[in-house]
């Protein structure tokens, strides 16, 4: 017996086309506004005043010796041309987590609220997470043609579980003295969220949220198939061409990103290093040493 | 400083403040059924092979006063922290009713409900639940923040909070900075700073070492003398029990097994689980020289023309070497021993009672603890006479009676 699930994924797919029309063209120019003024915005950056930026932020958030890395590593990016493209890149992966975090933080809130919201949501992000990447390519095509809207879009769906799974774990994992300790004090259930559960909640969502931004790099590169831009465009390129250095240029600018991402975002989930330890070359292990000492 | 100056008229030790009727709670997807096994009389673990269902408080009635200090006991499992977070409904009751002032809370809508965990009841934890995000001013200042109370008044109420439990100057200091004994005074300054009638402490000073313990019950007992609370205590500890309370209720297995003061519950427990409870405990610290000392000596009333000789004569049918003697408004005046009345008797002296008084006894106050009397006692070669607080005789202890007593608790 055969069951032809192919056929009737394809005509609901024309039947969405046919009658959602006027909403997907909504949710393209939501989608572009965001998308576009992003990219806009990173690319109006001179390359010299975006490095800065990039090794401010490392030397405040991480330490001194990741500051030599990122300013090392981007002016590598610079003279393999990869600059603009790496900011297409970047613009996607920061206009994806922004949806992927608009919608799935609530989505986790939801989900830690009510089991059965929870019970129905899990099967939904396993379905997000284990189906191949390409496979959201080819209806994000569809319903949004080529460019950078239907790339964003694969990428949200792509990138979106973590986030909402560690905002849920968070929240459920906050002690439960904390929410009787909130509760006995008169909280009323959006005070114990916002001043109990979520801040209790933080260092997990924020792995969710760097999670998210690690998936979203790596299916930025994947969604420049439907035209979506950025590095992905050079690796494409290398890939037909058979030109293994180009490929291997934006590999190499796809992990020099990927890593500053990784490094920065993380830190925002522990305390801040603190601006004047930084000034005064102090790390935090330096500290302990003299505690000890 | 509002804690010490505000006088809350219903803090008048004899009227009720919380009381509780016929109080179910059951854990479990089908409370009904298991209601009705147990008014069956089904027993605990029947009933959770029936229903999977499992009796956390089981028919508790019974009336808090208000200003006491009220400690819950029992192992744990007794379900004595359930019936604490019935009183807030942190858990709901299954049946049964709980009046606070006379209003049934099971019954009260939850916007009423958390203006009176606002405003009337606040909580202690064991583990102290300090919010980790928040810096100690903002901790204690929580309960009025969550209120709507604006800043700067809820700043002045938390600081004001804080210097009552000695805590002043730590406010910006972050609760992982603080002791242990420090956090949960912490944790009293936050239910202390909405100035609530009630107090709710679940085990709330077990997780600290021994002598911080006793440091932390004696701030409570001076807090409560400042300014009286209703105060319900949990604990598993009878030691902390008999210091704080001033009534107790035992719990086991769901059940209310007793409830009274310390003496009552010492002198006459419901049954051996209770009993048990003090098989441990230092009674010397439960009993003050008043309830062991005995009027088995000789006691001789002083008045004029009482010859010694009769007065020998009684010693000596009792089969007494000592005789106490006491004024005829029962006032101590001394005590004598055969030998020593014999001597004063063979010398003629004038007044042969008052110089037959053995030296260097002083008589203890009823009221002392027994652990403060130890050692008077032991270094004694005769009974201590006990008086009251009119310096009127009350009775003697022996060693004997001493050593008995301490048996007891062994």
């Amino acid at each position: 017996m055969n069951f032809d699930i192919g056929d009737g994924v394809d005509s609901a797919v024309n039947y969405i086309l046919d009658n959602f029309g006027p909403l997907l063209d909504f949710i393209a120019a939501t989608i572009g506004l965001v998308t576009n003024s992003i990219q806009d915005a990173l690319l109006a950056i001179p390359m010299p005043v975006g490095l800065a930026v990039f090794v401010a932020l490392s030397l405040w958030r991480v330490g001194p010796g990741f500051a030599v890395f990122t300013g090392l590593s981007l002016w590598l990016v610079e003279h393999m041309q990869l600059w603009p493209a790496m900011m297409e890149t970047l613009s996607l992966v920061i206009a994806s987590t922004i949806i992927a975090m608009v919608i799935g933080l609530p989505l986790g809130i939801a989900m830690a609220r009510s089991d059965r919201v929870a019970a129905a949501v899990r099967p939904v992000l396993d379905l997000m997470q284990t189906m191949p990447a390409f496979v959201y390519l080819i209806p994000a095509a569809m319903f949004f043609g080529l460019g950078a809207v239907p790339g964003t879009i694969a990428t949200v769906i792509f990138s979106m579980p973590p986030v909402v799974r560690l905002t849920n774990l968070g929240i459920r994992q906050v002690h439960v003295e904390f929410i009787e300790a909130g509760n006995a004090f008169g909280c009323t259930a959006s005070q114990l969220l916002f001043k109990v559960q979520l801040p209790n909640a933080m260092p997990s969502i924020m792995a969710g949220i760097n999670q998210t931004i690690m998936l979203s790099l790596s299916m930025v590169v994947i969604a420049s198939m439907i035209g979506a831009g950025g590095i992905g465009n050079t690796v494409l390129t290398g890939i037909q061409r058979l030109d293994v250095g180009t490929g291997f240029e934006g590999g190499i600018a796809v992990v020099i990103l990927a890593v500053i991402l990784d490094r920065i975002t993380q830190s925002l989930g522990r305390k801040r290093a603190g601006i004047w330890r930084v000034l005064f070359q102090k790390t935090a292990r330096q500290e302990t040493a003299e505690a000890a000492a | 400083m509002v804690f010490a100056t505000e006088n809350d008229l219903s803090a008048q030790p004899t009227s009720t403040k919380i009381s509780i009727k016929n109080v179910y709670k059951v854990f479990g997807e089908r409370p009904q059924k298991a209601l009705d096994l147990l008014s069956q009389g089904k027993t605990k673990s029947d009933i959770l092979a029936a229903t999977g269902c499992s009796i956390g408080v089981n028919n508790a009635s019974f009336d808090i006063k208000a200003g006491e200090i009220f400690v819950i006991m029992g192992l744990s499992g007794s379900g004595k922290s359930t019936l604490l977070r019935l009183l807030n409904r942190l858990i709901e009751p299954t049946s049964g009713s709980i009046e606070i002032d006379g209003r049934d809370i099971t019954r009260m809508p939850r916007r009423e409900l958390i203006e009176l965990r606002r405003r009337d009841i606040s909580m202690v934890f064991q583990s102290f639940a300090l919010l980790p995000n928040r810096n100690v001013l903002n901790n204690v200042a929580f309960g009025l923040e969550v209120a709507g109370i604006g800043e700067s008044a809820r700043k002045e109420k938390a600081l004001a909070a804080l210097k009552a439990v000695g805590l002043d100057g730590y406010s910006e200091s972050r609760p992982d900075q603080l002791s242990g004994g420090m956090k949960q005074r912490v944790g009293l300054a936050r239910a202390l700073a909405s100035e609530p009638t009630i107090l709710l402490m679940d085990e709330a000073f077990s997780a600290l070492d021994p002598l911080i313990r006793t440091e932390m019950q004696d701030e409570l007992v001076r807090l409560q003398a400042e300014h009286s609370r209703t105060i319900v205590f949990v604990s598993h500890d009878l030691d902390e029990a008999m210091r704080i309370g001033d009534r107790i209720c035992i719990m086991q297995n769901g059940h209310v097994v007793q409830v009274g003061t310390p003496d009552e519950i010492v002198l006459n427990p419901a049954n051996d689980y209770v009993r048990s409870f003090f098989r441990n405990v230092d009674v010397s610290r439960v009993f003050r020289a008043g309830d062991i000392a005995r009027k088995t000596q000789v006691t001789l009333i002083e008045r004029q023309g009482m010859s010694a000789a009769a007065a020998l004569e009684r010693m000596k049918n009792f089969d007494r070497e000592f005789a106490i003697i006491v004024g005829r408004d029962k006032a101590y005046h001394g005590i004598v021993s055969q030998t020593s009345l014999v001597e004063k008797v063979r010398a003629k002296a004038a007044d042969p009672y008052r110089n037959a008084f053995l030296p260097e006894v002083e008589p203890i106050l009823a009221s002392e603890p027994l652990s403060n009397v130890l050692g008077k006692v032991a270094g004694s070669s005769w009974p201590v006479p006990v008086v009251d607080d009119e310096n009127r005789y009350v009775g003697s202890i022996s060693k004997s009676a001493l050593l008995e007593t301490l048996d007891r608790a062994s």
